[in-house]
Parts: C-alpha cells; structure tokens; sequence
C-alpha cells in the first residue's frame, strides 16, 4: 500500500527555519513507524536523520510526535494511524536536525533527583534481603526506558523551565520506595520544591504518552503523599 | 575538519554492560576514564537482554558454580577455554551480589532472596535435569543491569562522551611486533561532526556484536560490529568467528526476541503438525537444550516440510502457562507478540523463527580483557576488550543463555582491575603523527564521492540476504564459497558508495556508511573463516562435514587480514578438568 508520510524537516546548515516534506512510501499495514523512516532514508532520501537503536520499543531512541502524539517509532504500526501520517521532533527541546533533538536537558533533570540507589552501610556477604511486597513496592517505575516521551508531553513542563518533570519523578519514585535505599529525605527535599512533584497539574498526558505505561501520576501522587506524611513507610500493609 | 584532543588514563568505547561496569570499576579506583559511546548509553542492546544471568547462588535448589562451568563447556561443544570458564563461573555469584548491592531490583523468593530460573542447557549435574540458575527481573534484566550500571555511574562521575562513533584505534606500530602498545582512539562527534583524538595509557572495547550483517536478527540497528572491524584493520585477530548463534525464538520475519525466559517457565515448541519436535533432538532436555541444538531443529523440521502450514516458521506456545506467570514473568515478550504479531499468546500459539543474536567469536583476549595477537597469547599493551565484541573464550562454539549477561560482568569488571593496575603504573606512549589523518581521508573520500553509484542502503540488504540465505544455521562448503564472493562484490560496490548527506550535523547517511564498513569486514571474516572449518562444532554447522573433528580442530581460530586477503592461523584450546566428550541432552 502506499503510505503518505509528512516530516518536519531541519538542517542546521541550510534551513533557517523547519519546514514540511512529504514522501509517497511503499509500505504493508503491519510495518513499524521505524520501517518507513528507514525506507524513506533508503530509497528516497539519506539526508533524513532521527535515532534508533533496538527496533522494539526497550531502548528508548526513537521518541517522537507521530500524528501529534508522542510514542515510539518502532511500537507504532502503519495500520494504527491515521493518514498522512505527521512525524515532528519531539517538543521542548532545541532541534540538531530533523528529528533529533538535544536531550542533554532531559538527562540533567533526571541527575538531579539522585537517580541511583544510596546505601552507605556495609553489604552482607550475599545478597541483602527484600522481600516480594517491598520489591512490588517499586516496580511499575523500574520499567522507565528514559525515552522522554511523558516529559515532553507535558504542558507544565512546555511553560516551567525549572520544572524536573514526569521521567525525573518516576526514576525518584524508583529509589523511593526501594525498602534497600537511604536517601529518601533527600530526594524528597528536591521534589517539595519549586519545580518538583506540587507543580504538577495532573494533566495525565504522561501517562498516556508513556510506551511502557507506568502509571507516573500514581508515581507523583505517592511522592507527595510520602513528602506531606514526613516520612516514607516501606511497610507492605500500607501499599 | 576540525579536530579536538582529549586525554584520559583509560578510555572505554561502549556503554553496555561490559563498558560501565568496567567504567564504574575505574571511577571507583580514582582512575580518569572517559567511555565514548555512539548511542547514550542507556541505549545500549544489554538494555534488551531479557531472561537472566546465570549463577550458581543455589537459592532455588542446589547448585555449584562447577556444574555451571561443566555446562558452559559441554555447550561450548569443547571449544571454550576451560580454565577461563572457571574464573567466570565462580565469579558470576560474587558480580550478581555486586549488581544487588549497587541496586539492581532482582525478583525475589518468598524469603527475600534472589529469584532464579530455569534455563537452556543449564542442569543438575548429577541429575542431568534443569537447574534455577538464572538470576532474573521479570523479562527485563538487562534492563535492570544497564539502568543500575548506568544510575551508579552518574553516583560515581563517570565522563561520558554520548554519541561519539569509533573511527580507528591508534598503536604505535605494527600490533604483531614485540613493543607496540596501544595509545588511543579517534572518534566522530555525531551531533557536530567534529573529529576527537583521545589519547589514552589503556583503552577497553566494549562495542557489542555484528548481528546487523543478518537479515533476521534480534540484534539492534546499530550492532554493526564497529570494535572488531576497527581492531582487525589495524593487524589485529579476530578469533573463532565462524560461531554464530541463531536463537530459536525470534518473532517470524522481524527477528525481535522471545526470551529463552518463555521456555525456561515451561513453554512448548511445536512444528506444523502441532508436535513438540524437540523429543526427537534432544528427548531429555526437550525446549530446554542449548540453542544451537534447537535451532538447527527448527531449520530441519521447516526443510522437511513440517513448518506451520508449510512455512518458514514454528509455534512458541504458552497457552498452558498459568496467566500469572504470563504477567509477572514474562510481560515484555507478551507485549511484543500482540504488538508486533497481532497475536495474544494466552490464546493462540506465537509464529516463530531462529535468529541471529550472539557472535561468540571477536577480538581475542586473555582473562584479563588484554587482547592478545597470537597463538602465544602475547599481550599487546594498552589495549583490551570485553563483552560480545571480544572472545575470551568462555563460548567456544556455542554460548549458553544467561552466560552473556555473565561474560560482560565479569571480564568487564577484570579488564577495570587490570586497567587500573597498568594505568597507575605506566606512562603515555606518544601518539602517532597525524593521528587523526586516516579517519579524515576516510570520511572525505565517502562525503566526495561525486561518482558514487550505490547507496548504503542496497549494499547492505544485499549482505544481509546473502548471509541469511547462504552463511546462517545449516552450511556447506559450495554455499560458503558463493558468500564469500557475493560479499567481496559487495566489498568492491562499497568503494563506489554514494551518500546523500553532505552536511556535518548528525549525518546518519555517513554514519550508516561507515557503519557498513565494518559490517563488510565481519561478514567476510565470518564466511571464510567458515568455509576454513571443515567441521561441525557448535553453532556451525557444515551439512558436508557433519561429525566434530576433534583430532584436527580443536582448536581456536585466529583470522588476519593481509591486504586483500585474510590468513589463518591457530590456538590451542585450554582444557583442565573436562575432557570432551559426545554432546547429548
């Protein structure tokens, strides 16, 4: 079938600006987004650039707005979308070209929240012991592939600059509420500023953008509820 | 072009597993350490490894790291290093509690230790009945294990330098002569275009695999094999790179992985006529049996016509697994079926197809991540590997599932140790004149290519379908010697490539180019490395000289490149305790 495909293209060194172009792709209902855009740069035009790397939606390269959503390339199928299909950068960041954008923001936003596990005591030998309830505790939020898909589809973050977003919140909800971490307090701190877990508006859009689908306003709303409580319960009865 | 100039004591290229943990194992030991990665590095393919890593903890049932050495060896089908076995076996629990005390959310029994698993070709071995060896989170753990690795990295301060792509290694003279040491690495600033020296007392390859040259692969886009190609044209071996691995389970046509993880919970196999055909290959071990034994059955069942409905493929069938364990254990794969498939496997069975997944072979090294030139092993200073793109050779022929994830952790972190020790005591050795001048010709000669005639894109399918077709699971001599030429055609074609893309930003056009490149290169070590072995062992397997020989290859090849050509030489293999024996599951 032939398959309308419209992209925001730019070129730092010829464009002042970003424009349309559109390509006319032999494609089955059944291809990936990734698939088009890999054909398009085969057959028709190799300037086109954009990230990817595993193809199946685990790496979280290829983040991009598809039809004004924010999804994977390779998780979205020709046959889901309507046509022409619309493929833009993701939002909020500066463009390097075409679908690339700077993601260094991004990640500095997610350094800030301490995004590693924090247990200066000495380890046992073996393996500390977690049991199955505390380590359910923190699951949803251990399956983020960083892709930037909630963060930059979110309209506070669009406006608030100093805003950490929905990726920095899941990866504190991560180490949170792991019973292993020591760090709580401090992370929370950062999260009960200006720019943290209160200036959330509950839009939902990163939870409806997430390829993974963490429930993230879950996340925020337990992050809150641990800072306004004073203290973070790891007790299982309590989840 | 400009150029811009870096100096480290040590630099990792490439930030999967093996990369970071050698990269947190030198943050740690205060050594300055730069790791270059083309991809950030929570992109990286350790992110995709699903099922588990193998190691001996017996929290289960019980376990000793010397069953787990004895069946990684009798998997290798006797061509794994037996005394580098053993340091990995035994090293794997100690790296898994590393992993646990850094933060990695294992699974976890009901008393709050670490959840294992179920495996191919890991058994009791008294009993010869699988064994719960492989430490798992849910169908993700090399999620966890890159999310981990990656979090206490930033803890640390680790510099990274994202999205830098490997363009050449820099020695200070010919690799086989007694004095060279490696001093660098040049790399091409993606996003700018800018040229980067990085000299460097140590360097570690950590670049991952080539299963890019297949066109059926669960490998990703960018697994174009950029370290091995690189040392090889510099004079250095690749070793043992006729062993490839095709994994049973890939998703029909798109090559996207099922986990072993499925099977190791209890899923079935079954062909066309709705038989679980493994009975025949392996009556004991059943779905259970090493990969290459389950794919070269899958190719068998699907040439004698017994494929589903007379097709190319089979069936992974869950339908009797408890919907619970579909959910916690395995929802990844379970996604990815309806996803891509269209397919609910609570309901019907999932159309499958071996894939190309794992290169045993790579840059040889001892069990210190040194590379090493020859059949002595001798060191060439500076310079070390670890993870897919090296070979130690703890998989001989064939590796078992989990022992990837368990290679990249423990000769990552014995590459830092040893790295660290050298970097404190040596000094610079000077880089070459004009380090970065055969990376520039390079790049300006695929940029000015006025006359070009092929894109990247045509050369590359083309090697793929040639390799898929001729060079996958079921070889002969005939078929190999067709590839090899079909992929020195390719080789003269790509002298003739034409890029689109002109522009320094973010050139994917020069980027894939160059990334083609080394796909060429591996591809053809490869096939005549292949078309050389005149046996079968492991995964490679020659229909025209179908029995192990082991009087005459018991041993360890070392390819080299020499012009045009390539040139093989050979290793003994290293056998302490386990002498081979007929393989049977």
């Amino acid at each position: 079938m032939e398959v309308i495909v419209r992209i925001l293209r730019f070129d730092p060194e010829k464009d002042g600006k970003p424009h349309w172009q559109e390509f006319r792709v032999d494609a089955e209902p059944n291809d990936r987004v990734l698939d088009l855009l890999h054909i398009i740069r085969d057959e028709h035009d190799g300037t086109l650039a954009f990230r990817r790397s595993c193809g199946h939606g685990i790496c979280g390269s290829d983040a991009m707005v598809i039809n004004g959503k924010n999804r994977l390339a390779c998780k979205t199928l020709v046959k889901d979308l309507r046509q022409p299909i619309t493929i833009e950068p993701l939002r909020g960041f500066r463009v390097i070209k075409d679908l690339v954008v700077d993601m260094e923001p991004f990640f500095a936003k997610y350094r800030r929240v301490m995004p590693y596990l924090i247990n200066d005591e000495p380890p046992p030998e073996k393996e500390r012991y977690q049991s199955p309830e505390e380590r359910e505790r923190f699951d949803d939020t251990t399956k983020c592939i960083l892709c930037a898909c909630c963060t930059t589809g979110c309209p506070v973050f669009w406006v608030n600059g100093e805003f950490l977003g929905p990726a920095a919140f899941v990866a504190a909800h991560r180490f949170v509420f792991d019973s292993r971490d020591r760090a709580a307090a401090e992370r929370l701190q950062i999260l009960a500023e200006y720019g943290g877990v209160f200036n959330c508006h509950m839009a939902f859009n990163c939870v409806d953008a997430c390829p993974r689908g963490i429930n993230v306003t879950k996340a925020i709303l337990e992050l809150r509820q641990a800072i306004l409580a004073g203290s973070v319960s790891l007790s299982p009865k309590e989840r | 072009m400009q150029v811009v100039r870096h100096r480290y004591d040590a630099v990792i290229v490439g930030a999967g597993g093996a990369g970071l943990m050698a990269a947190l194992h030198l943050a740690q030991a205060g050594i300055p350490t730069a790791v270059l990665s083309k991809l950030y590095p929570t992109r990286s393919h350790t992110g995709t490894a699903q099922g588990g890593i193998g190691a001996a903890l017996g929290n289960m049932e019980e376990d000793h790291w010397e069953w787990h050495a004895f069946d990684t060896i009798k998997g290798s089908d006797y061509l794994a290093d037996q005394d580098a076995v053993e340091i990995m076996c035994r090293e794997a629990i100690d790296c898994v509690y590393f992993l646990e005390h850094m933060g990695l959310p294992f699974d976890r029994t009901p008393e709050g230790k670490i959840m294992q698993r179920r495996f191919g070709g890991h058994t009791n071995n008294r009993t010869g009945e699988p064994v719960r060896r492989a430490c798992h989170a849910a169908d993700r753990t090399g999620h966890m294990i890159l999310q981990t690795l990656y979090q206490q990295c930033i803890r640390y301060g680790v510099q990274f330098f994202n999205e830098f792509f490997l363009t050449d290694l820099l020695l200070t003279g010919d690799p086989l002569e007694t004095g060279t040491r490696c001093c660098g690495v040049v790399a091409l600033e993606m996003q700018t275009g800018v040229l980067h020296v990085f000299h460097a007392k140590a360097v570690l390859f950590a670049t991952g695999g080539f299963g890019r040259i297949y066109k059926v692969t669960s490998n990703a886009h960018t697994l174009t094999g950029d370290g091995c190609a690189v040392a090889w044209r510099r004079g250095i071996p690749l070793e043992d790179m006729e062993f490839y691995q095709f994994h049973p389970t890939g998703i029909y046509k798109l090559g996207v992985l099922l986990s072993e993880a499925a099977r190791g919970e209890g899923a079935y196999l079954l062909n066309g006529l709705g038989e679980r055909f493994m009975a025949r290959y392996a009556p004991k071990l059943m779905e259970l049996a090493p990969r290459d034994l389950v794919s070269r059955a899958m190719y068998l069942e699907i040439r004698e016509g017994r494929g589903v409905n007379g097709k190319d493929y089979l069936h992974l069938d869950v339908r009797h697994l408890p919907k619970e364990v579909l959910e916690k254990k395995l929802p990844d794969i379970t996604e990815f079926a309806r996803i891509y498939l269209g397919v609910d496997p609570e309901k019907e069975p999932v159309p499958v197809q071996p894939t190309a997944h794992y290169a045993m072979g790579g840059i040889p090294t001892n069990v210190d991540g040194q590379v090493v030139v020859d059949e002595k092993n001798t060191p060439l200073v500076g310079f070390y590997a670890a993870g897919e793109c090296a070979c130690v050779s703890v998989h001989g022929a064939n590796r078992l599932g989990t022992n990837s994830l368990v290679d990249i952790l423990v000769f990552g972190r014995r590459a830092a140790l040893h790295m660290a020790r050298f970097c404190r005591d040596a000094d610079f050795a000077p880089l070459p004149e004009n380090p970065e001048a055969e990376t520039m010709e390079h790049i300006n000669r695929l940029l000015n290519n006025n006359d070009g005639r092929w894109r990247v894109g045509k050369i590359r399918r083309e090697l793929q379908e040639v390799m898929m077709d001729k060079a996958s699971v079921l070889r002969t001599g005939d078929e190999l010697r067709e590839c090899l030429d079909k992929v020195r055609d390719l080789k003269a074609q790509y002298a003739q490539v034409r890029l689109d893309d002109r522009h320094s930003a973010f050139n994917l056009d020069l980027i894939e180019a160059l990334e083609l490149g080394y796909l060429l290169d591996c591809a053809e070590a490869l096939v005549a490395s292949a078309l050389n072995r005149t046996e079968s062992r492991g995964a490679h397997y020659r229909e025209d000289f179908p029995k192990r020989d082991d009087a005459n290859w018991l041993k360890h090849t070392l390819a080299y490149r020499k012009g045009d050509d390539i040139v093989f030489r050979y290793k003994p293999v290293v056998i302490t305790k386990y002498p081979p024996q007929e393989r049977k599951y």
